[in-house]
């Protein structure tokens, strides 16, 4: 597949408004934002269910749809693979059967594609579902099902809204790690769709912000961080996440992470364990001089960047990985903050929140 | 509310009524000769004529019903409201009116004789007649169940399928029909019932000639004159059968309260 993922949905439905602008290259860009944003509304126009009311949606270089063109591709010749909200599994198929439609509907014969079928249930720790009627699964198993379903498509865009979801927190990191290897092995546009950062932020290289039926932002993790586009932003996907190991040192835990080493709550968590930690860059606080507060965690380090945004400025220093302080403008001046001036940065442990990866 | 014993008295007594005429049938029948009368040729060629004239008409029924419950389910045009009316009218139109109908429809002089003569076909008082008439008084069940069955699907499945890359015609088979599965089994036992007890249009349109046109019901009505005992014996036979089928369908219609 040669190029990425072109849209401009316009589109109305029940009083709500969606104008979105999005592009998506090949690898996987999550569509980020709040309940009600439009992010379904999104998918089910990408998919070819919503029609346009205007706009147009291409993929791979071929037009999808374009209403002034009177151009409209049905879904199936879409080569999608759509993981729904709710897992819209076949009440009278099994698993396995369910997973193997896809193929089944491409002309796959049977055997190929219950094999293939059944290759995926594994890889989403579903293997031993394939026989069980989707009545009779739980939430959390037919999810699983159902992205197997999505994945053993062979799709060209696959569109996963929240497929995580509903994965209790046992689950949810083994099949985080399962999905972000089929999406690393993957080589066309995957788009998911979550309310939560910090799938987001590990599962995507990209990164589109959905407020209000619009894009409000399009970027990598550090550009969110940086330069958040609106407050929502700002305050969930504009967060420091660290991403390293937990190691027991004395009678305390410690996040390894890159050069830093950041005294945490383990939580649940137990020492070797893979972990994410969020930290709002707002909960930093940044002085010239060592502080001696009941701050455990000190990090010095050398300004790499400034943005300033309002009464805001957010401040970056040259740590690895790097760290995004968020302080007002007046002790910005006030302290003489600029770039290269060396700082120290004082993260409060209560302010860490650690998930497993 | 639990229910009341006024109520309860009442739906008793009302009980009684639908089961009297019922242990009447069972009461008057005379068991010591209703097996060679039931054995009869009369009546052995009547019941095979029932039976399949009532299944021609679940078939033939099936073709009508289910694209018109599709579109009355799914399709928005002017008229519909009418074209549902339409359908369904012949589930309240007194059989007989149904028989006349069919005549000046399908009858020599009727609407379509010329036709049909030219073609070489004359319906009337024949077999196909009886399944005509059949199929004219029992296909709106079929209509009926199929259209609340097409309501009460959840699209979103189909969906799916069709993200998955399903055509239309493999959605309907693999989606759509799985999906009304308690609908289409409710609406031919209703409809298969329906037929096999239909006799005002039947004897208006088919006439009543023995081996020819002659189902159960008119067979019953024939012998109520010379052995009132084969009728009884007759009558519950056929009153057998409808029990069964209706108590088969009551999964499929109406939900057990728990």
């Amino acid at each position: 597949m040669i190029g990425g993922l072109e849209a401009r949905v316009e589109t109305a439905r029940g009083g709500f408004a969606l104008a979105a602008e999005l592009s998506a290259p090949r690898g996987t860009t999550a569509l980020l934002g709040p309940n009600g944003a439009g992010k379904s509304t999104l998918v089910a126009a990408l998919a070819g269910l919503v029609p346009l009311a205007g706009g147009r949606v291409a993929a791979g270089g071929r037009m999808w749809e374009d209403p002034a063109a009177g151009i409209r591709l049905p879904p199936r010749d879409r080569r999608i693979g759509v993981a729904f909200q709710e897992p819209r599994l076949f009440p009278s198929r099994t698993a396995l059967d369910n997973v193997a439609y896809g193929p089944r509907s491409r002309g796959i014969p049977r055997a190929e594609a219950r094999s293939r079928a059944r290759a995926w249930l594994e890889r989403l720790s579903a293997g031993h579902l394939a026989g069980r009627k989707p009545a009779s699964l739980s939430g959390g198993e037919a999810q699983r099902v159902a992205l197997a379903r999505a994945l053993a498509t062979g799709a060209e865009v696959l569109l996963l809204d929240e497929p995580l979801s509903a994965q209790d927190i046992e689950a949810r990191s083994a099949v985080r790690r399962a999905l972000a290897d089929a999406l690393a092995g993957f080589d066309g546009v995957a788009l998911i769709v979550t309310h939560d950062p910090v799938e987001a932020l590990t599962l995507a290289e990209r990164v589109a912000v959905l407020e209000g039926g619009r894009i409000v932002q399009e970027g990598d993790a550090e550009s969110l961080r940086r330069r958040p586009a609106s407050p929502w932003v700002a305050a969930l996907a504009g967060v420091n996440l660290l991403r390293g190991r937990l190691v027991a040192a004395g009678t305390e835990s410690r996040l390894e992470c890159g050069e830093l080493s950041l005294t945490v709550l383990p939580g649940a968590l137990a020492a070797g364990a893979e972990v994410a930690a969020v930290v709002p860059p707002r909960t930093i606080t940044l002085s010239l001089e060592p502080p001696r507060g009941s701050a455990r965690n000190v990090i010095a380090g050398r300004v790499a960047s400034i943005d300033t945004t309002g009464d805001r400025a957010r401040v970056t220093l040259d740590t690895l990985p790097p760290l995004t302080a968020e302080i007002t403008r007046k002790s910005l001046g006030e302290l003489g903050i600029a770039e290269g001036i060396a700082v120290h940065a004082a993260i409060k442990v209560t302010e860490i929140e650690t998930f497993p990866a | 509310m639990r229910t009341p014993r006024l109520i309860a008295g009442l739906a008793a007594l009302a009980a009684v009524f639908f089961a009297l005429p019922l242990v009447g049938l069972v009461a008057e029948t005379p068991w010591g000769s209703a097996g060679s009368a039931l054995l009869s040729q009369q009546v052995m060629r009547a019941a095979g004529l029932s039976v399949i004239a009532s299944t021609a008409a679940v078939v033939l029924g099936l073709a009508l019903a289910f694209p018109l419950a599709w579109v009355l389910a799914r399709a928005h045009f002017p008229g519909r409201r009418w074209l549902r009316g339409l359908v369904l009218l012949p589930m309240v139109l007194p059989p007989v009116v149904a028989g006349v109908g069919l005549l000046t429809a399908f009858g020599r002089r009727g609407l379509l004789g010329g036709v049909l003569e030219a073609a070489g076909l004359s319906i009337p008082f024949t077999t196909a007649a009886v399944v005509l008439a059949a199929t004219f008084v029992s296909a709106p069940f079929l209509v009926v169940t199929l259209e609340a069955g097409l309501v009460g699907l959840d699209r979103r499945l189909e969906d799916a399928a069709a993200t998955l890359g399903a055509s239309d015609a493999r959605i309907l088979v693999t989606v759509v029909l799985p999906g009304l599965r308690p609908s289409l089994a409710a609406g031919i036992a209703l409809s298969w019932t329906r037929a096999l007890g239909e006799f005002g249009a039947t004897i208006t349109f088919a006439g009543n000639l023995r081996g020819r046109t002659q189902t159960m019901p008119l067979a019953v009505y024939e012998m109520l004159q010379t052995d009132a005992g084969a009728a009884i014996a007759l009558s519950v036979v056929l009153l057998a059968i409808c029990l069964l089928a209706v108590v088969a369908v009551r999964g499929g219609m109406f939900r057990e309260p728990t």
